[in-house]
């Protein structure tokens, strides 16, 4: 019965979505204040009427209801509880009920975060979220309905795939989604103002806290999938250029792009055309990221279940909403004149080859990730990429943009003197030189040219934004007092520029540092990796809620003094009959130590594997300041002041209407 | 005009997507088949130095498996190249892709070797003769050394069971 509820709210919430489209569009079209003020009380409904829906299927998950269909094909009565709420999303219908809960929920916020908005404009964003919500809902609702009974009902459930029972599926995908649905505002909010005819440096200013969040939502998500993967996986690895990951970091890509815009466009009023292009493209690919996903049309380990039906309903709604708002662009393009122009010393140009350098850098991500298939529907050759292809074509795209990065931090706005420019680089220079002398000094890991050159270019990003806030306060009378009063907008853009530094240095030295030894052990002997020597200490049965297994104990020493005691598993599922390999790790901000075992090899030996990682952890602490950052930068009361100044000139028939 | 570039770009990426929807990945269609495989000279993962012909292999057939340490996909398909030697139902041949021999070794020692000799082909030459798309693949290699199958993408007990042993039946008669 709960699970009809749940469908039937689910109906209700695309009868709401349709409503939400029209009407509040062509109030805005004609006028009509009624129709306009519809927007917000229908976005508000919809979120309700979707979360009905969520919960009515997390009811038939915690309760074991296995004659609903995508229950039993996902659930099973002996998985904890926080695994059977998590396997909610774990395959393509539910997983798609959360992109749908998320979605309704972002058009819920924007309408209680829109009322500084002209109600035009306001009407035109939430339309357009509610736009996308129809065609998702269209298509849970035929094609992948996560209520289907199934009668009569299996005894028990075919068990959650054991890759995916774990924590990281309970964070990862709602943070994930959060990011990518959440570019559906900067999507909706450049729609409006293309509809409105209205692109000013207001509307980059009223976009920006929603892009920021999304960004730093997706940048969080993206994070954790690649702490996952290298826990979880027993793989090692933190980074794959899987297809899937593609799906998410092209995205990320643009959204970074984005974001940097925007702030052009909000505070000098140029790159307009740009910037809505981004705002276009980063949700587009959130959408083709779900197209190749769920499509079948490339082979990935993350692919769901396919369906040549779906991938076509998904391939028209691409078209739809991409196309029609590149064909709007297209047709409205004209209108969108820059204000104001800029000299080549300036930080705009810093800014502009940096944008350009992010989305080339995502253009070969996604050729790489697309070529099999264009060269296949071409009928030309055949060329397999990996990452060998992205290292060497993504590398080399990312450096020039860290040297810019650091250039564009202390260029001025508009017209900056070239030796005004280099005086004001002295101080980051010098820095980054320390820096490296200290780093080479201490770390062993540090002295290859390779990493002498990661470590730089990491350095100069740090040493400049560090540099740009000292140069900021000492200039004032009291630099403390001066630090304290610094804009959220500023302080958030050097928090993540430091993260992005310390991401660097992470990705360069666990990238060529890393020691790895793969040996066969027996209890008692030893491996040595490295200044470690792992000592397999004993081997013993295990037995889980819904498997059983060996862990294996190994002790780690280094010099002869004792570092860690490490257990590292190997499991047996029972529904699925796959076995897992749980790696024991020992987290730490100079290294990882990290052991998996293997292959069983006869009675007692085991191929086992043993890695020294250096500076794994940050990869991961960089990403959290780079979010850190999005998150502090959003918080800046002067996008809310700004707005409501705005929004009370347009409502006494200033320049600015929606 | 300008602001319409996106939109055409657009529109070819969308066609390249529903020519793309039609085809299975995993199912490409190998213009070899039915022909002799490609000639090669290439050093193994064992002995990197000595040269292994085509020549060396014919004989009996064998399954050429593509692969490389940096592949998802390998690890999901190893168990069961595992099993498949084991039954001694027909001989594995490796092919290391794009590949380096550390890394390459390592993994084997890791998780098991289940080929015979694996062709150790860093730069993809072999590769490149086949028409290896993606890797994993895998090639059925005749006694008289054509190529009479493949498969693209991980091999599943279903393929397996469906057409490679099928055919590797029939090709049994033929040996001494």
């Amino acid at each position: 019965m709960i699970a009809e509820l749940g469908h039937f709210a689910l109906a209700m919430a695309l009868a709401i979505g349709v409503l939400l489209t029209l009407v509040p569009l062509i109030g805005a079209q004609r006028g009509n204040v009624l129709w306009m003020s519809l927007a917000r009380p229908a976005a508000r409904a919809q979120f309700l009427f979707v979360a009905l829906a969520f919960a009515a299927l997390a009811h038939a998950f915690i309760n074991n209801d296995f004659s609903l269909a995508y229950v039993a094909q996902n659930s099973n009565s002996a998985l904890p509880l926080a695994y059977r709420i998590s396997a909610l999303w774990g395959a393509h219908e539910g997983s798609l009920l959360l992109w749908v809960l998320l979605l309704s929920a972002w058009s819920c916020a924007v309408s209680f975060g829109s009322r500084g908005l002209p109600l035009a404009f306001s009407a035109r964003v939430l339309a357009v979220m509610g736009a996308i919500s129809v065609g998702f809902l269209l298509f849970m609702l035929a094609t992948s309905n996560p209520f289907l009974r199934q009668l009569p009902p299996p005894s028990d459930g075919a068990d959650l795939n054991p890759l995916l029972q774990d924590f990281g599926l309970v964070v990862h995908p709602p943070m994930l989604y959060t990011g990518y649905v959440g570019f559906s505002v900067a999507f909706a909010f450049a729609i409006a103002g293309l509809i409105g005819g209205h692109l000013d440096s207001a509307w980059a200013r009223w976009a920006r806290p929603w892009t920021l969040l999304a960004w730093t939502f997706l940048t969080l998500g993206i994070a954790l999938g690649s702490w996952w993967a290298y826990y979880e996986l027993g793989w090692g690895g933190w980074w794959f250029w899987d297809p899937v990951e593609n799906a998410s970091f092209m995205p990320w890509l643009l959204g970074t792009a984005l974001i940097h815009s925007l702030a052009a466009t909000e505070k000098r009023d140029v790159f307009k055309s740009w910037t809505v292009l981004l705002a276009i493209g980063a949700f587009g690919l959130s959408l083709l990221g779900t197209f190749l996903v769920r499509s079948g049309v490339l082979t990935s380990v993350h692919a769901f279940a396919s369906d040549p039906a779906r991938g076509v309903f998904i391939l028209v709604f691409l078209v739809l909403v991409i196309g029609g708002a590149l064909a709007l662009y297209a047709w409205r393009g004209t209108s969108m004149q820059s204000g104001a122009s800029y000299a080549l010393t300036s930080r705009e140009s810093f800014l502009l080859a940096n944008s350009v350098l992010l989305t080339v850098s995502c253009a070969t991500v996604l050729l790489g990730t697309l070529y099999p298939l264009v060269l296949d529907a071409l009928g030309l050759g055949k060329i397999s990429v990996g990452p060998p292809y992205f290292n060497a074509v993504f590398v080399p795209l990312m450096a020039p943009l860290v040297v810019l990065l650091g250039l564009g931090q202390h260029a001025r706005w508009k017209q900056d003197r070239f030796a005004e420019l280099c005086r004001g680089l002295r101080l980051p220079l010098l820095g980054t030189l320390v820096l490296l002398a200290t780093a080479v000094a201490t770390l062993s890991e540090a002295r290859s040219p390779r990493a002498v050159f990661g470590l730089a270019l990491a350095f100069w990003v740090l040493a400049s934004s560090v540099g740009g806030v000292l140069r900021r306060c000492r200039a004032r009378s009291a630099p403390w007092a001066a630090f304290m009063h610094l804009p959220a907008a500023y302080l958030g853009q050097h928090l993540a520029h430091i993260g992005f530094a310390v991401t660097i240095i992470g990705v360069t030295l666990v990238s060529l540092d890393t020691v790895d030894v793969h040996s066969r052990a027996a209890p008692g002997d030893s491996v040595t990796a490295g200044d470690y020597v792992f000592t397999f200490a004993a081997a013993t049965p295990i037995e889980g809620p819904n498997y059983d297994g060996t862990a294996a104990r190994f002790e780690v020493t280094r010099d002869g003094e004792h570092v860690t005691t490490l257990s590292a598993e190997k499991r047996n599922y029972h529904v699925r009959g796959m076995p897992m390999t749980e790696a024991g790790i020992a987290p730490g901000l100079r290294r990882d130590l990290y052991v998996s075992l293997g292959e069983p090899l006869d009675e007692k030996t085991w191929s086992v594997r043993v890695s020294v990682k250096p500076f794994v952890r940050w990869l991961w602490l960089g990403a959290l300041l780079m979010a850190a950052g999005g998150a502090v930068a959003m918080c800046d009361p002067r996008f809310r002041r700004l707005a409501t100044r705005l929004a009370a000139r347009a409502a006494t028939g200033g320049a600015v209407t929606g | 005009m300008r602001y319409a570039l996106p939109l055409v770009l657009f529109a070819a990426l969308v066609g390249f997507l529903y020519v793309g929807l039609h085809r299975d990945p995993r199912l490409v269609p190998s213009p070899l088949i039915g022909k002799p495989a490609p000639d090669f000279a290439l050093g193994t993962l064992a002995t990197p130095d000595t040269a292994v012909k085509r020549a060396d292999l014919l004989g009996k057939p064998y399954l050429l498996n593509v692969w490389a340490s940096w592949c998802a996909q390998c690890r999901e398909e190893h168990p069961l190249l595992l099993d498949l030697q084991r039954t001694g139902q027909v001989t594995l041949v490796g092919l290391n892709y794009h590949d380096e021999l550390g890394a390459a070794r390592a993994w084997l020692t890791e998780r098991g070797d289940p080929y015979g000799l694996t062709l150790f082909d860093p730069e993809g030459r072999l590769g490149l003769d086949l028409g290896v798309y993606g890797v994993p693949e895998t090639f059925l290699v005749d006694a008289t050394g054509t190529i009479r199958y493949k498969h693209v993408g991980p091999l599943t007990n279903d393929v397996l069971a469906r057409e490679l042993l099928p055919l590797l039946a029939q090709l049994a008669p033929r040996q001494p």
